[in-house]
Formats: C-alpha cells, structure tokens, sequence
C-alpha cells in the first residue's frame, strides 16, 4: 500500500514555524493565531481548523489576504463521533495561485453556523444544498431553503444514518 | 455585492408594481434550458426584473451513491454527472484518488490523458456552440458541428468502447494501451478542424443577427464573475485571465505550450470569442501530445491497485489473487482529504474525496461550475429583455447533469 507523503506538516505551531512564507499562513498569523485550533499541511493542500463562531471573521481575514475567489463548500457527516459535522471551505487566490482549506467543526444536534455570504456571494447555493442535504442551518443565510430535494421532502440524504436503499 | 436571486413564489414584491409585473415560469421543458432548468422571471411588460432558478429536477444522489462504491467502481459513474464532458470527469476523479494513494502515474499515460481531455473540450465546446447558435437561430451551425463530434465520439468509442459514458481513465493509468491507429486517425481529424472551425465563424461572426443578439448582452464584470464564484470561459470572457492548465498544472500540463484567451468585452460575445480561440488552442495541445508522445506502459506499477491484463490473469497465480482480491475487496487507500481540481470544458472541476483508511471514499463531493455560473444568471439578465435570458442561459454553457448532480 502507498504510504502518505513524507511531506506531512501537522499540528498549529509546526505549521506557524515551518511554512512562514505561505501567504496563508502569514494571513493566519496576522489576523490572530490564537483563534486558529488546527493545522495542517498534507499531500500539498494547506488546512486550517477555525472555531465556528470565528468562520466568518476567518473567511474575510483570508479574503483580504488576497484569497479572493471562493470555490467551494462542503460538509462531511463524521457520525458517531462528536462534533459530528465537518464543514470545509475551499478558498482560491488568483494571485498567489494558491488555495486554501478553511475547516470548521459543528455539534450534531441542530447544527448551525454563520453563512458566508455576506463575505463571498457566491456561497449562496452552497450553503442551501449543505443545508438541504445536510440540515446544517447557516445563520443570516438570504435565502435558506432546499435546492436539490422537494420543498416538503422529510430527511437529509447525506447524513450516514440516512439510508441508501430501502425506505426511511 | 451581486444579488443571487430571491425566491419569487407568488406576487411580484417590486414596489409600486401589483398591477404591471407578471410572474412567468419558464421550464423546465423547455429547449433552450439545455435539460431541465426551471426559471421563474418576474417580467414588466419585455423587460426582465427578477430572476429566479429553481435546480434540483435532475437530483440523482451521485454523492451518496460514491459512499457505498468502492474506489475504482465510482469511475463509471462520474461520467454522468458532466454527461458532454466524459474524459475530463474521470481524470479529475483519478487525479484525486492517486493523490490520496500518492501514486506516480507513466508518462505516457499521462500523454494520453492530457490528448483525449483536450478531445474532450473540444467535444464540449461544439456542442455547445451548435446549441448555442440554434438557440439564437441560426439552426444550420448545429448540423455542421455535430458533424465534428461525430468523428470524437467514433475516437471515443476506437478508444474505450463506449461513445459518451467513457470510463478509460483508472486509478493508476488507463484502463488499457489504446488501438495501434489512434494516433494517426487523430492526427487526421485535428489537420481538419482548424478550417472547420473557420468554417462556424464564417457562418457567425459576421453575421447580424447573430451580432446583435450577443454584443453587449448579458454583461458580468470581473469583479461580480468571481464573487459569485464563475470560473472558465464565462470567467475569462469576463476578462480575468485564469486558467488552471497554465496557472496551477496538474496532470502534466506544465511540459504544453498554449495561449490562454481572454476577453474584456465581459458579454455573451466576449464568451463566445473565448470559446471559440479556445478550440483552436486545444488543438495546438493536441499536436504537442501527438508529437511528443511516449512509450512505455500505460498503468502504474502497483498490482493491488491496477487490474492486471487479461492474459495475464489467466495464466499467472499471483495476477489472478490480485485481480479477484480488487474486484471482491477493492483497495485500502490511505485516511486523508484531497481537493483536486482541473480545468475542465465549462470551468472548474474539483473533487474533494474524504478518505477514512477503508475501500470505500467517505465522502465525494464534486464541486462543477455550472452549478456556480447559475448564481450569476440573475446579475446578467436583469434589466434586459426576456429573449436575452436565452442567449445568457446558453453563453454561461451549463449541463444540469453537473448542477444537480
């Protein structure tokens, strides 16, 4: 089996030291380190874990880094373990032509997070498919309803106590 | 900041207008949505006011099918959510689990790759341009570009044996050498697509109609495209010059010398002319993978990844061990996250592929830019007259199988 790339950088303070010159992490650093709980540097992509009360604050801290163009969000369903929902921002800078991933995590009863989109717009159908698939709800969201399922589908498809076949 | 689009449920909501404003639902049977797109337009008198898209008709759950697939069985399927696109599906996915397995790929099928994703745009960028021209009106342009896929589907099929849903690229290479001539049948074609492509712009570029109903219509300037997170031809139509070929390469992109066209004139035209240069660059790729092509094996050297061949599975006992431990257990890949993107015919592709250490991805999310331009369509229709909402829906080139995935 192929081992992971040598190249691993884990872990806030060993990232902070070791890579000073990505434009990233001085954004990091320069908005405030404290607030930043994880980091990591692996197969190339750089990720930095923010509490979810900070992510808008974060996102804009990077934006006025120079990591202007959105290009996507996720969620990932870590279930049983908690916090169970793994929100993943993935911002690109045309400058640096560098990009970053932007991680925070959310409590699995009634998650709920700060949207984006007064930051970057185009998160907009992001944050509705995650919310419709999801059920993670996005505080201050213009428009929060489902995008993909029926307005009066019951259930989130992606949750993994959601099933693949069969019915509810 | 751009406005994404409000739901418009029921009454128009503008002030002072109860009586004047109408509601119009426009899809989502309808031809010129390019597949089952739904608007729903708030209208005074000709004149858009609000635009509204309502996604989700083509929703078949793509994502959540990948959990319960193994690695090398999500392969087929992602040749269907960017439908007209097949080759550039399958690379990004590859891309994305070799990084995950950091897997060294052979030079010559990275060669491949790189000429058939480039097929691939071209096989995208006509199809678009035929529809794009019917739906303005000009029906004749459809014949004659179908009649160039035509001859990349038939390459399609020499190659993997299937026309539209390819599946050739693997985790580790391809799924196979390709046919002794190949090569030379797409030398052959692409010696005639520059005069083809000649051909299209004689029939539109000069053309007033044509003209009329793109200049300076559907306007989206740079600094809305990439907030609302437009990427590709409708971005660099825009006049942000960014490709991911030239700009991060992946796939070995770096060893191709091509131009990166862009235009300022950030309007339907402005998209076309890219689109259009586009091809012709593609083709200059073509020509350098051609040329340049070398030898060797087409598939990594890894036995627990890669189906070994046919003959040697019948014959070898640890080949045949493999080959049944693959197709009954699938492959471990190491536990990590990866984005990968590329550029693919409408823009950025990304996969993000969760792996937690077993056989299976956790999570694959695909991230496709027609789900992105869509946000944009209200910022480039309003104020503009309702026919214009056709020339915008087919200037941005969306396929809903990529938006709703």
């Amino acid at each position: 089996m192929a081992e992971a790339p040598l190249d691993t950088i884990a872990g806030k303070q060993a990232v902070l030291e070791k890579m000073p010159d990505h434009p990233a992490v001085k954004a990091v650093a320069a908005w405030k380190a404290e607030s930043v709980v994880d980091a990591l540097y692996d197969r190339g992509e750089l990720s930095i874990t923010v509490a979810p009360e900070n992510i808008v604050e974060a996102v804009a801290a990077m934006k006025d880094a120079g990591f202007n163009a959105y290009e996507d969000m996720t969620s990932v369903d870590w279930l049983p373990s908690e916090p169970r929902f793994q929100l993943t921002y993935h911002i690109l800078s045309h400058a640096f032509k560098q990009r970053i991933r932007i991680k925070a995590w959310v409590s699995g009863d009634s998650p709920a997070i700060e949207s984006i989109t007064s930051v970057f717009p185009g998160a907009n159908f992001y944050e509705r498919e995650v919310f419709d698939l999801f059920g993670i709800r996005f505080e201050g969201h213009p428009n929060l309803r489902r995008i993909m399922m029926p307005e009066e589908w019951v259930g989130h498809p992606l949750r993994k106590d959601y099933p693949v076949e069969g019915y509810r | 900041m751009p406005d994404v689009g409000t739901p418009i449920l029921q009454a128009p909501t503008a002030e002072g207008a109860k009586d004047q404003h109408m509601v119009l639902n426009m899809g989502p049977q309808h031809p010129s949505t390019h597949g089952v797109l739904r608007l729903v337009l708030e209208i005074d008198g000709e004149i858009v006011v609000r635009l509204y898209p309502e996604v989700g008709y083509l929703h078949t759950g793509i994502e959540k099918t990948c959990e319960s697939k193994f690695y090398q069985q999500v392969v087929p399927l992602t040749d269907r959510v960017d439908y007209l696109g097949p080759m550039a599906n399958n690379l990004c996915y590859c891309l994305a689990v070799e990084k995950l397995l950091a897997l060294e790929i052979p030079e010559r099928a990275v060669w491949i790759r790189v000429l058939l994703t480039e097929l691939t745009r071209i096989n995208s960028h006509l199809i678009w341009l035929g529809t794009h021209a019917m739906d303005i009106g000009a029906l004749t342009v459809f014949l004659y570009t179908f009649r160039e896929r035509e001859e990349i589907l038939r390459i399609f099929e020499a190659v993997s044996g299937q026309r539209m849903m390819t599946s050739y690229f693997r985790i580790g290479g391809l799924a196979m050498e390709p046919p002794l001539d190949l090569f030379d049948r797409i030398q052959k074609f692409i010696n005639t697509l520059p005069e083809k492509i000649d051909e299209y712009s004689n029939l539109l570029t000069g053309n007033p109609i044509f003209r009329n109903r793109l200049l300076g219509v559907g306007i989206l300037t740079p600094e809305d495209a990439i907030a609302l997170a437009v990427t590709g031809p409708t971005l660099r139509g825009s006049g942000v010059d960014f490709d991911l070929r030239r700009d991060m390469p992946y796939s070995g992109y770096e060893k191709f010398q091509f131009r990166v066209p862009v235009s300022n004139r950030c309007d339907c035209w402005g998209r076309y002319e890219v689109r259009l240069e586009e091809m012709r660059e593609s083709i200059k790729i073509i020509q350098q993978a051609l040329d340049g092509m070398p030898g060797g094996p087409v598939k990594a050297d890894a036995p627990k990844i890669i189906l070994p061949d046919r003959e040697k599975m019948k014959t070898q006992m640890e080949a045949l061990i493999h080959h049944f431990k693959i197709v009954t257990e699938g492959f471990n890949v190491p536990a990590g996250e990866v984005f990968q993107t590329i550029e693919s015919g409408h823009g950025t592709m990304g996969y993000y592929v969760v792996s937690d250490g077993t056989a299976k991805p956790y999570r694959v999310h695909m991230r496709y830019p027609g789900f992105a331009s869509l946000q944009a369509l209200e910022t480039m229709c309003q104020g503009r007259m309702l026919a214009d909402v056709v020339a915008v829906i087919g200037s941005i080139d969306i396929v809903l199988g990529e938006i709703d995935r």
